[in-house]
């Protein structure tokens, strides 16, 4: 394995980690409003993330950061072409900490519910606007010749990419219902998984939508042929067996299964990508490749050492957090946010 | 307008407003870490009060400066594409060790910070604190390394139409990066130290309940921002000299030196005519320049009409010029707003070290105010030294014109820039109000600290 695809794969396990790690998050945000019906419920519900969105979110920093000093091309274009969806995306995630922090430190009603409104929008946007993304990289987007994005906001917003926003966004709604009904207590788990049941159903209908759409509407049955392989049967089937877990109350299993769906939808679309960073609709040509796009050699060396030596350290003490905080939030818990 | 007009005033907004936040968070972090280590080495519960009223706002900052900073990761990709293309080979990989090395670092340990009062060992919170207080400062240090790259160029080579990073060690070793970084940390100790100084005036003017907690805070507050301003001072006049080698026309345009001289002045006060480069009234004091330069009243600083000559030579026709106006007062609004916090500072140490806190009102109000010099000159600072570089972004290597991403209008950034204009302004409103609560409502009575972490209502 070259350099090149080394650094491909790492930046999929970041965008694997994150969508992983922050795609509870997201959920958790998104159901907070409506899961928690008093001010105390919705404290609980949002201290059940309190202790780690923060280092959740590092996960997409890092990929972008990744994405910069390994595939600047990649970087360049992605981030100048999908401009007006970004931006939206930054507003939401800078209201969205901030509301974490902020919320509880004013007792005024109307502080809260603001509060929990923008975190409510500011999780359930980027979680629309990440599938919209992943889909259109492996639809192709209009790049010319010079690596740059020539299709204006709306090109982007097309029914593929939209049904890969729809997917992603109740995933991650599902991924953090499963979450909170590990997490919660006081008999806010039930509420949980009753919740998780429900979203389960369009959670299915967009994922398997997406998978064929995956097949119909882009290049890769001509790629890699029609028999979808494993990995995007895994993630499918492991939202299917989610249904017996959440009814039959096996939390866990039902976690660990929007967890591996969410991991194995991620990874089918790099597959579907490899080894095209970046597909153009306008010429395969002038498609950014991991090699077209990428770093020189030496660069490429000096990051692989510098990830070598770092990224086994981060995943020990982000694991070590969430030891210390593996108790339920139940109404006795002394709530910090 | 014109796009790169645009794009340069929404990184200017997002940045200067993101570095409003920046120093705060690397000083207080260390002070806090301090109070932390000292209640867990003595058992005083005056520092463990101090601990949790100054990590409270601590927090409330650390938040604004956590998703201000998530913009910053990206713009460069969404407005400088041409910048990110040509540089990314550099450029890209100290911003992706920032983030293995030090965001991590800080955003998991700041959870474990404030939500772990009763979940860990004392000494181990306190060491998470400290983990936070380096992570953040590593972050300043690499982002610094990538800004020092833009001011001075090394351990590239330019290959395949771009500069290819050729010597990694180079970019650390970067003298640039060892005159830059001391200045903005001792800056941010300074920022912290006037914080806990100003709002523990307002305390001790009011006679507030806990008031040895906030007698302690003005006494170390002091000190700290005592040292913070000297030692931000010398490097910041070594950095003066290295900018004088490295970039001589921002040294120029610093001055509004239009001609050669040698010894040359230092203007005390200058309105000129920018467009004929002259002067049209100036107060000079000979030497002094000179002075400063090289630490003797002899020495020959080089003006901007020569240099411009020169850069033509050297880089072909163009304007080589920055705003000079705007780097001549930045840059005393830097200088000037460093000596009014040396006099304070100076003053409330020599107070303290004699009657333990000043009583005089009229300096602690003057205290309180001053919560705003270190803010005034740290934006100042930064407005300076990047557009003291122009029309370079990258010094000698690419302009800032020749940066800016193509494929994104004019509509579009006008449409980002008001819009983060916008939600930075909101959120700088709700900011205020809750740091004037927090600071404003002092520290509660024992029981309810005893029972109330950091975080808490």
């Amino acid at each position: 394995m070259d350099l090149n695809t080394l650094w491909f794969a790492l930046i999929a396990v970041l965008f694997v980690g994150f969508f992983f790690l922050e795609g509870f998050d997201y959920g958790v945000g998104i159901l907070h409003p409506f899961l928690g019906k008093n001010d105390t419920e919705r404290r609980m519900i949002v201290n059940t993330i309190g202790p780690v969105w923060d280092g959740n979110e590092v996960w997409m920093i890092t990929a972008g950061g990744a994405m910069f000093a390994a595939f600047p091309h990649w970087y360049a274009t992605l981030f100048s072409g999908f401009y007006l969806a970004l931006v939206l995306m930054l507003l939401a995630l800078i209201v969205r900490g901030v509301a974490f922090e902020f919320r509880s430190k004013m007792d005024e009603p109307g502080w809260r519910t603001t509060w929990d409104w923008v975190i409510f929008f500011g999780s359930a946007i980027p979680a629309l606007l990440w599938g919209v993304a992943l889909a259109n990289l492996i639809r192709g987007v209009p790049i010319d010749g010079n690596m740059n994005y020539v299709g204006g906001f709306f090109n982007l917003l097309n029914p593929y990419a939209l049904i890969g926003g729809l997917a992603s966004l109740t995933l991650f709604t599902l991924h953090g219902a499963t979450f909170l009904t590990l997490k919660l207590g006081g008999g806010l788990e039930d509420r949980a998984r009753v919740y998780a049941g429900v979203i389960w159903y369009p959670a299915v209908l967009f994922l398997f939508l997406f998978v064929a759409g995956t097949y119909w509407m882009t290049d890769v049955h001509e790629r890699l042929g029609l028999d979808p392989g494993v990995v995007p049967t895994v993630a499918v089937l492991a939202l299917f067996a989610g249904r017996w877990t959440i009814s039959n109350r096996r939390d866990g299993w039902s976690f660990i299964l929007t967890a591996i769906s969410v991991v194995f939808a991620t990874v089918t679309v790099f597959i579907a990508l490899f080894p095209r960073v970046m597909v153009s609709s306008l010429d395969p040509d002038w498609s950014l490749t991991i090699y077209n796009a990428a770093s020189s050699p030496y660069t490429l060396k000096v990051m692989s050492i510098v990830a070598g030596l770092l990224v086994p350290v981060v995943l020990v003490y982000q694991a070590w957090t969430y030891w210390i905080f593996r108790k339920r939030i139940t109404p006795e818990t002394h709530l910090h946010y | 307008m014109d796009v790169v007009i645009l794009a340069r005033l929404q990184f200017a907004i997002t940045t200067v407003y993101h570095f409003f936040f920046v120093p705060l968070t690397l000083g207080l972090a260390v002070l806090v870490a301090i109070f932390e280590t000292i209640y867990v080495k003595t058992g005083d519960e005056t520092y463990k009060k101090m601990t949790k009223f100054w990590g409270k706002l601590f927090l409330i900052n650390f938040a604004m400066g956590v998703v201000t900073g998530i913009v910053q990761e990206f713009q460069f990709g969404m407005n400088w594409s041409e910048y990110s293309r040509f540089m990314g080979d550099i450029f890209g990989a100290p911003l992706a060790i920032e983030a293995l090395l030090a965001f991590y670092l800080e955003s998991v340990f700041i959870g474990i910070w404030i939500f772990g009062w009763d979940k860990i060992s004392k000494p181990l919170h306190a060491v998470v604190i400290w983990l936070v207080a380096i992570g953040s400062n590593i972050s300043a240090l690499w982002i610094l390394v990538a800004n020092s790259f833009m001011q001075k160029p090394v351990g590239y080579v330019l290959r395949n139409g771009r500069a290819e990073m050729d010597n990694f060690f180079a970019l650390l070793g970067n003298g640039h990066v060892w005159v830059q970084w001391p200045h903005v940390f001792f800056s941010a100790v300074a920022t912290a130290g006037f914080f806990v100084a100003g709002i523990s005036a307002w305390h001790l003017l009011r006679q507030s309940d806990q008031l040895e907690v906030f007698k302690r805070s003005f006494r170390i507050g002091v000190l700290y921002a005592t040292i913070g301003v000297v030692l931000s001072m010398l490097v910041g006049h070594s950095q003066a000299q290295y900018m004088t080698r490295i970039q001589p026309m921002k040294m120029a345009a610093a001055e509004a030196l239009w001609e050669t001289e040698d010894p040359a002045a230092m203007s005390l006060f200058t309105i000129g005519n920018e467009k004929e480069r002259r002067d049209v009234f100036a107060i000079r004091v000979p030497g002094l320049l000179s002075f400063l330069a090289f630490n003797r009243f002899s020495g020959e600083v080089r003006g901007i009409n020569d240099l411009q000559r020169e850069y033509q030579i050297t880089y072909g026709p163009g304007d080589y010029v920055p705003p000079v106006a705007i780097s001549y007062w930045t840059f005393r609004i830097m200088v000037g707003a460093g000596m009014a916090m040396f006099a304070l500072a100076a003053f409330g140490l020599w107070t303290a070290a004699r009657k333990g806190v000043p009583e005089n009102s009229l300096y602690l109000k003057l205290m309180f105010w001053a919560i705003a010099l270190p803010y005034i000159a740290n934006s100042a600072g930064w407005i300076f030294t990047e557009v003291g570089r122009q029309p370079w972004i990258v010094f000698g290597l690419q302009k800032t014109a020749d940066a800016v991403s193509t494929s994104v209008g004019v509509g579009e950034v006008m449409f980002s820039l008001i819009a983060f204009t916008l939600v930075y302004g909101v959120l700088m409103v709700a900011d205020v109000v809750l740091l004037r609560k927090f600071a404003g409502a002092g520290v509660p009575d024992d029981d309810a600290t005893a029972a109330a972490p950091v975080g808490a209502v």
